[in-house]
């Protein structure tokens, strides 16, 4: 079982991104489970949101403790928040921002992290560009299918097309579209980085 | 066809392919998306003749159903929590005059304090009102035991309450199966009313009956009920036949052929526990799991049936009879009545605490170590209660409990 948290703000569609996780797995043949953290979903105020992915049935009904993947759609939250609780043991982590660990002061944090497992990408910004709203939410799926080959970027782009429609729809779709080649590109540098050190 | 969507939609395209006639409801969390979603499709038009009807409260929104049903249309509509408890004695009239309204109660706790999250206490509450209670453990069976519980109400003519626990399932997406509109007219016949108000053959419903008749009534309500623990095993059975999966029942046993302890429960907890049985299973410890379906009428024979050959019974529930303990587990001494099986209640969940897989093993294994009593609450702050208590020991003007709490709650977060 693979299993997703991501940490947003109320308004950002925390909850949708979930939900249209699980909608891209299922469409891939697989179980997946997504649930919000049932609080008081007020604008702004720091929301979770939870998806399980598995090639069988799903059961469980905790809330994700120790996820494989983190998505943060809001760096704000990083040091109000403690978003990183319980990430396994070489388990991804996929902020919105256009700024590096470093710049966002976790540098230090992510240190025993593997290095290509740790990605970034400006969705924010790709929504603006795209949907003409800051809702990353889509943008981040697309980037997420980049992160660790989990779900297609086509069936991010269907189940975008379930949850919307019209230019919503497009829009979303294109700002996921570009988020993917954005987090491949970083993977393939990293990789190629870590293959070079090695060497 | 398989698709992967929100409980309370599934639930409300159920609904939609049972043929309701009237719909009638009053939102409140965690239910407002499944009357939601009903409201969008008799809008649409695609549940005509389906009147959809907007109400001021809960106790109009049953008040419509009984009216409604009385007229001898198909009624459905959902509530949860204080909803439920509005509606307390519209409830009781709809049980006292046999009509067959089916209700989705998205389970949710009971104030005060005010909570909108995931427990049992509103359903149990009205444990005894003279409805059928049936319990939901995923979304695939809140879908389908509506379309039992249709049939099921119209059969004896008694009203059913569909229980799924709200936000854990109501709001949860996962693969669901929605049978399609001839399966389902298949096995859930048009609504046949045994009494029906006709202006064309006037009758009375309702009428004042003194103690030369009341217990009678009362008696055949009783019977009536007890009818459904031949019913549900039969229809459900049939349900498999129709759509191949399996819903409803009485109580269903997981690895429970030589538990020793056995785990018994209501809704979706029943997951996160068959998940830890499954991980003890593999370390050697023999405990089972039976999960209760139909909470009523209450199945004394299959429940015992389900526990007899147990060393000890616990049963984890999301509610508290305060004054007594487990409410569940009240139940289950009943069933076990005249065995010396230890019998624990554990109360989990409540307010929607979540119930964890670490917790539950720790408290099953207390349980096998004889370490457990009558009730015991899962993952209670002592330290919390013992300073609250301590403060009303030294302080006559202490203050309001719940704000005492959570004072207590922030200290001792802010400190560790």
């Amino acid at each position: 079982m693979f299993q997703i948290r991501i940490h947003g703000r109320g308004g950002q569609g925390v909850v949708t991104a979930a939900e249209m996780l699980s909608i891209a797995a299922f469409r891939e043949g697989r179980f997946a489970q997504a649930f919000p953290s049932f609080g008081s979903e007020r604008t702004g105020a720091p929301v979770v949101a939870f998806c399980r992915i598995d090639e069988r049935e799903i059961r469980l009904r905790e809330p994700i403790m120790q996820p494989d993947a983190l998505i943060v759609q809001d760096p704000t939250l990083l040091h109000q928040v403690n978003v990183f609780a319980g990430l396994r043991a070489g388990g991804y982590i996929l902020i919105n921002t256009r700024r590096t660990f470093d710049d966002l002061g976790i540098g230090e944090f992510v240190r025993g992290l593997q290095p290509e497992h740790l990605l970034t990408v400006p969705a924010t910004e790709l929504a603006l560009t795209h949907v003409g709203r800051p809702v990353p939410n889509a943008a981040l799926l697309g980037g997420f299918a980049a992160v660790c080959g989990l779900i297609s970027i086509d069936a991010v782009a269907a189940a975008i097309r379930e949850k919307f429609a019209g230019a919503v729809a497009d829009g979303n779709e294109a700002a996921a579209r570009a988020a993917y080649h954005h987090v491949l590109e970083q993977v393939r540098t990293t990789q190629g980085a870590a293959h070079a050190q090695t060497d | 066809m398989l698709k992967q969507t929100e409980g309370s939609r599934a639930v409300a395209e159920a609904v939609g392919l049972c043929r309701p006639e009237v719909i009638c409801a009053y939102p409140i969390s965690p239910q407002t998306h499944i009357v939601e979603a009903l409201g969008e499709m008799v809008k649409s038009g695609a549940l005509a003749p389906c009147e959809f009807i907007n109400v001021e409260s809960e106790f109009a929104a049953m008040s419509v159903a009984i009216g409604a049903s009385a007229a001898g249309a198909r009624s459905y509509t959902a509530t949860a929590s204080q909803g439920l408890l509005f509606m307390a004695e519209a409830l009781f009239n709809a049980s006292g005059l046999g009509l067959p309204i089916v209700m989705t109660v998205a389970n949710r706790a009971i104030g005060a304090p005010i909570n909108i999250w995931n427990d049992h206490t509103d359903a149990m509450s009205q444990r005894d009102c003279g409805w059928i209670q049936l319990f939901a453990e995923n979304n695939q069976e809140a879908l389908d035991l509506h379309i039992l519980a249709f049939r099921l109400a119209e059969e004896l003519s008694l009203p059913v309450m569909v229980c799924m626990d709200g936000f854990i399932l109501t709001h949860a997406y996962e693969r669901v199966d929605i049978p399609t509109q001839s399966q389902v007219d298949a096995y859930l016949p048009p609504f046949v009313p045994r009494q029906v108000l006709d202006p064309a053959e006037p009758v009375s419903i309702g009428a004042m009956v003194g103690p030369e008749a009341f217990t009678e009534v009362r008696y055949l309500a009783h019977a009536k009920q007890m009818q459904a623990l031949e019913l549900i095993p039969r229809w459900a059975a049939e349900f498999r036949a129709a759509f191949g999966r399996d819903v409803g029942g009485l109580v269903h046993s997981y690895r429970t052929e030589d538990a020793e302890t056995i785990v018994l429960a209501l809704g979706s907890v029943l997951g996160t526990i068959k998940d830890t049985v499954d991980e003890l299973r593999a370390r050697g410890v023999r405990i089972g799991v039976a999960g209760v379906a139909c909470f009523r009428p209450w199945p004394h024979a299959a429940v015992r049936e389900a526990l007899a050959h147990a060393q000890r019974v616990i049963v984890l529930e999301k509610s508290l009879a305060v004054g007594v303990g487990g409410i569940v587990a009240t139940n289950v001494r009943t069933a076990l009545a005249g065995l010396a099986t230890p019998i624990h209640a554990v109360i989990a969940g409540l307010g929607g605490r979540p119930i964890t897989k670490a917790s539950l093993e720790r408290v099953f294994m207390d349980a096998m170590a004889d370490k457990l009593g009558i009730n015991t609450f899962l993952d209670l702050d002592t330290t919390v209660v013992e300073r609250v208590l301590a403060r009303e020991r030294d302080v006559r003007r202490s203050g309001p409990i719940a704000e005492n709490v959570l004072k207590q709650v922030g200290l001792a977060a802010g400190a560790s």
